[in-house]
């Protein structure tokens, strides 16, 4: 930081080519060949989905891939400083990593060592890199806290990770990065697994720290519109190759890839909801993939209409929430126990063939009240009528026939399906407890006709979940659901677990449903600019309440509640020229 | 459930469209490959297959049937020896005939002694030669000598010590002789029967009831997992020896289904926790809680959904459990609580070498010790290959 020469960038990365062994005989090519600089005083951001090679890309840089089974092809070069970093010895990696280079992980929670406090942590690092005695570590990590904006840091340098939330974890892990002054930060997803009034804080933070610091920061994420609030340069990745890179605001606004196109354009927008959403076949020129069945050309003037949403007074009801409370207890001493109300008081109103969205950040008790509606969670308090029957009070036996009208989508496709479970047994199953369809023939022809209902060839009849992709198990769970005949659909946080483009798939999968079958959906999701575009209704959930329930347009553009307002000025907003 | 599942197979197996497609490989097919692919765990495999067919030969009959005829000298040492001392033979050859010669002022001197039942004594001795072959089995007999059975056992020649003088016997042994002059060999073999059954035996029996316990306290939890830990706490905290013998003393008889019951009643305890926590992490699963939303009963959930996917868990348990059986069996025997004496296993074989070592005879301790330490070191080393195959992140090498 010295030497602010304009010329030089301080990382290089020429052809880096990575390889994995998967076993004896296969390997894998996670990055092929890629070439990009980081300036010096620069933030640049390495966009792509999973798969894409941007994480592995990281891990190169820092040498912390997998010794054993990571092969990085000798030509590469990774310059750092003028020092090849490829084929450098572990010591002097070693102390690069620690004085020039550092980073943060997706996992605050994880990343820090639950056993000792915060401080102690932070003090380790200082004594080890930069050979400070115990006191001048301690008012250097009280120093650090405060400038990443932990408040009374003299008090908390004592606490124990668990006793901070999430964002002030990711706080400690940034003071731990940037503790040795660091050239290069790289941040890998360091905002992913917060909430978005959390992930604003900890951008502005990072923003911030690396115009003080006058480091570089090597920015990691699958969300391009957190990359335009925050990175100069653009570098994006599919499948280990560079697709496009260049200066953000090129990026965003002239966009040369078809790939770039398409990912800007899958994510729903605030201020658009048009009939369908973009995919990413739209752009990338094969429109007849084997994904989808038919009818893409007209896609394109789907997508340009508006699709106007909302609820009206005169809609009918197919269910109707009151008062809805759910405790939990833990064991208090030996006989005493300890109540947490995580729903208080919930009521709402499900019109036929809508969509109601449920906003909320972690711990909002939004999951519980879509849990708690299939009796998957008893409820404490409350009532839900279903077509004038109270679904939560009836014995197990007569819920049964109602259980099957009411089904729920779960957030991870990865742990929803059985993986001992080929798909035929998934489908089938539940038509089987349910006696739908007269023998095993039909059930299976009901299957058959599923699985191309949700766009999946006939032949993942026979095949294991496995062997399918995040969104074709999605889909999967779409159509186990649609077997049997279901009236509710619950979404959990259905798409918040897939890539851009795929999860742009399913949103425009359950609209044609809905838009087919008149299937009311509550779709449960932190994502707001997902929940706009899929919503009728919007109810924003709080600490267990609901605090604002209005139409989706409504609440968006008028925001009562300064809760809701606070939500909605935290969505990054992508690009904006300024 | 059972039924459920096969109609579940069947109607997932029955096509009525024909579409073309390749069959696409289980977690277990894949988990068989990564096993095909581990040098040390087919090796290893290959050894256990081996003795294990070995164990089938035997139990059938095929092989080492005549385990007990006395086949050779007295201590033939084994044929890779050779009829190593010429004198030692004569002199073991000599010393048996003493022995048969010294056999029948023993029995002239110890009826004199017994007065009161001299005559009886007497008149069974008269028997003899009318009933010789046959067994003498009069209440008399019984009621005062209590080895009367035994005795006519040996006199008829079941346990085939009564064909001493028959044939001639042998100077030298494959791999040794005993104290009466039986084949080390066959008896290793039939003592790997032995000590291989039980150790199977018993192992399945401890797993699945480690099994059935867990997954119930696991899966339902509050009071009945109480309940369950409370009983393995009560369980565990007896030490494992008075354990077994409590068991022993209450079913009373010695024989191998005994020391599988002792072994499978005491040795749940370990599958019981780990198979609990296994179901409290999975009742907790989305797919778990999927199969609760469309409908499927506790019952199915448990079996049909849970148990495939804790049962690579159970697989290493039973392997686990079968190496520590087979050393537990041998321990017992050899302290003489196992197998009754007319069983050989190889803890009995350890327990008869005790002696014989001090006469510098080590062949039966060689071949006991090496048959068990090559089947329980290839047992374990199957083992963490079969880990590795079923769980390979637990290889604990970071993937991409």
């Amino acid at each position: 930081m010295s030497t602010q020469l304009a010329g030089g960038p301080l990382v290089s990365v020429r052809n880096l080519r990575i390889k994995f062994r998967l076993d004896r005989h296969t390997e894998f090519e996670a990055v092929k060949g890629i070439s990009f600089d980081i300036a010096k005083n620069s933030t640049v951001a390495l966009v792509g989905e999973s798969g894409s090679g941007k994480s592995v890309t990281s891990l190169a840089i820092l040498g912390l891939l997998p010794p054993e089974n990571s092969i990085i092809d000798p030509a590469s070069e990774i310059r750092y400083d003028g020092r090849n970093l490829i084929g450098l010895p572990m010591i002097e990696l070693r102390q690069l990593r620690g004085a020039d280079i550092s980073m943060i992980f997706q996992e605050p929670m994880t990343s820090l060592n639950p056993v000792f406090t915060c401080g102690y942590q932070l003090e380790e690092v200082l004594k080890l890199h930069m050979g400070l005695t115990g006191r001048q570590a301690r008012k250097r990590a009280i120093d650090l806290l405060r400038e990443v904006g932990i408040p009374e840091p003299e008090r908390r340098i004592d606490a124990y990770p668990s006793q901070m939330s999430g964002g002030q974890q990711q706080r400690v892990m940034i003071a731990m990065a940037i503790a040795c002054e660091p050239k290069l930060l790289i941040a890998d997803e360091p905002t992913t697994a917060l909430d978005v009034t959390i992930q604003k804080q900890i951008l502005d933070l990072i923003a911030d720290l690396q115009k003080r610091h006058h480091m570089s920061v090597l920015f990691i994420t699958h969300d391009l519109a957190v990359v335009g609030e925050i990175a100069d340069y653009v570098v994006v990745m599919r499948n280990g190759e560079i697709r496009e890179q260049g200066v953000a605001a090129d990026v965003f606004e002239r966009p040369k890839d078809s790939y770039t196109k398409a990912l800007l354009r899958c994510r729903p927008q605030l201020d658009r909801r048009p009939v369908r959403l973009p995919v990413i076949d739209d752009y990338m020129g094969d429109s007849a993939s084997a994904d989808h069945p038919a009818g893409y050309s007209e896609n394109l003037r789907l997508m340009m209409r508006e699709r106007t949403r909302g609820v009206s007074a005169s809609d009918p009801i197919i269910l109707d929430v009151k008062n809805l409370g759910k405790s939990f207890y833990t064991r208090d001493g030996l006989v005493g126990r300890r109540e947490f109300k995580a729903v208080k008081d919930v009521s709402f109103k499900l019109p036929k063939g809508k969509t109601v969205g449920l906003v909320g950040e972690s711990g909002s008790g939004k999951t519980t009240v879509g849990l708690t509606l299939m009796r998957l969670h008893e409820a404490t308090t409350g009532e839900a009528f279903f077509e004038g029957q109270d679904i939560l009070s009836m014995s197990p036996r007569r819920f049964m026939d109602y259980k099957r009208r009411i089904q729920i989508i779960f957030q991870n496709p990865y742990a929803s399906l059985n993986p001992r479970f080929t798909v035929g047994q998934i489908l089938t199953e539940p038509m089987l407890i349910h006696e739908i369809g007269s023998n095993a023939q039909e059930r299976t022809d009901m299957a058959f006709e599923l699985l191309s209902k949700v766009g999946l060839p006939e032949v993942s009849f026979y095949k294991y979940p496995h062997e399918f992709s995040g969104g074709q198990r999605q889909r999967i769970a779409v159509a186990r659901c649609l077997t049997m005949k279901p009236d509710i659909l619950i979404c959990d946080e259905s798409v918040s677990a897939l890539d851009v483009s795929v999860q742009a798939q399913v949103l425009n999968l359950l609209q044609d449903l809905q838009d087919e079958y008149g299937l009311s959906y509550i779709f449960i999701s932190h994502d707001l600019a997902v929940v706009k575009y899929i919503s009728d209704q919007v109810m924003v959930m709080n600490e267990g309440q609901i605090i604002e329930m209005a139409n989706s347009d409504e609440i968006y553009r008028h925001p009562k509640q300064p809760y809701t307002q606070k939500l909605l000025a935290s969505i990054p907003k992508g690009w904006h020229a300024d | 459930m059972a039924t459920d599942l096969a109609t579940l197979q069947s109607g997932a197996r029955v096509a009525p469209r024909e579409i073309p497609h390749t069959v696409s490989p289980s977690l277990w097919v894949l988990a068989w490959r990564r096993l095909r692919s581990d040098y040390v765990g087919m090796v290893s495999l290959g050894i256990v297959a081996a003795f294990l067919v070995m164990v089938i030969l035997s139990g059938t009959g095929l092989i080492a049937k005549d385990w007990s005829r006395e086949v050779g000298v007295n201590y033939a040492p084994p044929t890779f020896l050779g009829a190593d001392i010429e004198a030692e033979k004569a002199a073991a050859k000599e010393k048996s005939e003493a022995a048969s010669t010294a056999a029948a002022p023993a029995e002239e001197y110890k009826s004199s002694v017994v007065d009161p039942i001299g005559d009886v004594i007497a008149e069974l001795k008269g028997q003899k030669p009318a009933t010789a072959g046959a067994p003498a089995t009069s209440d008399e007999g019984k009621s005062v000598d209590p080895l009367a059975d035994v005795m006519a056992d040996i006199r008829a020649g079941k346990t085939g010590r009564g064909e001493v003088a028959a044939e001639e016997r042998r100077a030298t042994l494959p791999l040794g002789g005993d104290k009466w002059g039986r084949d080390v060999l066959k008896k290793t073999i039939k003592g790997s029967e032995t000590s291989i059954f039980v150790g199977i035996a018993a192992a399945l029996v401890a797993t699945f009831l480690g099994t059935l316990f867990g997954a119930i306290s696991g899966y339902y939890g509050k009071w009945i997992d109480d309940f369950f830990n409370w009983f393995y706490s009560i369980f565990s905290s007896i030490p494992y020896l008075l354990l077994i013998l409590a068991v022993a003393a209450v079913l009373q008889q010695k024989g191998i289904m005994t020391i599988v019951l002792i072994l499978g009643l005491t040795g749940w305890t370990g599958v019981f926790r780990l198979i609990r926590a296994e179901y409290l992490k999975h009742k907790a699963r989305e797919y778990v809680q999927a199969a609760d939303a469309i409908g499927a009963s506790n019952a199915r959930r448990m079996f049909v959904h849970i148990f495939p996917n804790v049962s690579h868990v159970v697989l290493v348990q039973v392997s686990i459990l079968t190496v520590a059986f087979i050393k537990s069996e041998v321990i017992l025997s050899f302290l003489g609580f196992g197998v009754p004496v007319d069983v050989v296993s190889w803890g009995s074989m350890l327990n008869e070498a005790q002696n014989e070592l001090i006469l510098g005879k080590w062949w039966q301790l060689v071949a006991a010790g090496t048959a068990m330490a090559l089947l329980v070191t290839a047992f374990s080393l199957f083992t963490d290959a079969l880990r590795d195959a079923l769980d390979p992140k637990l290889k604990g090498r970071a993937g991409a």
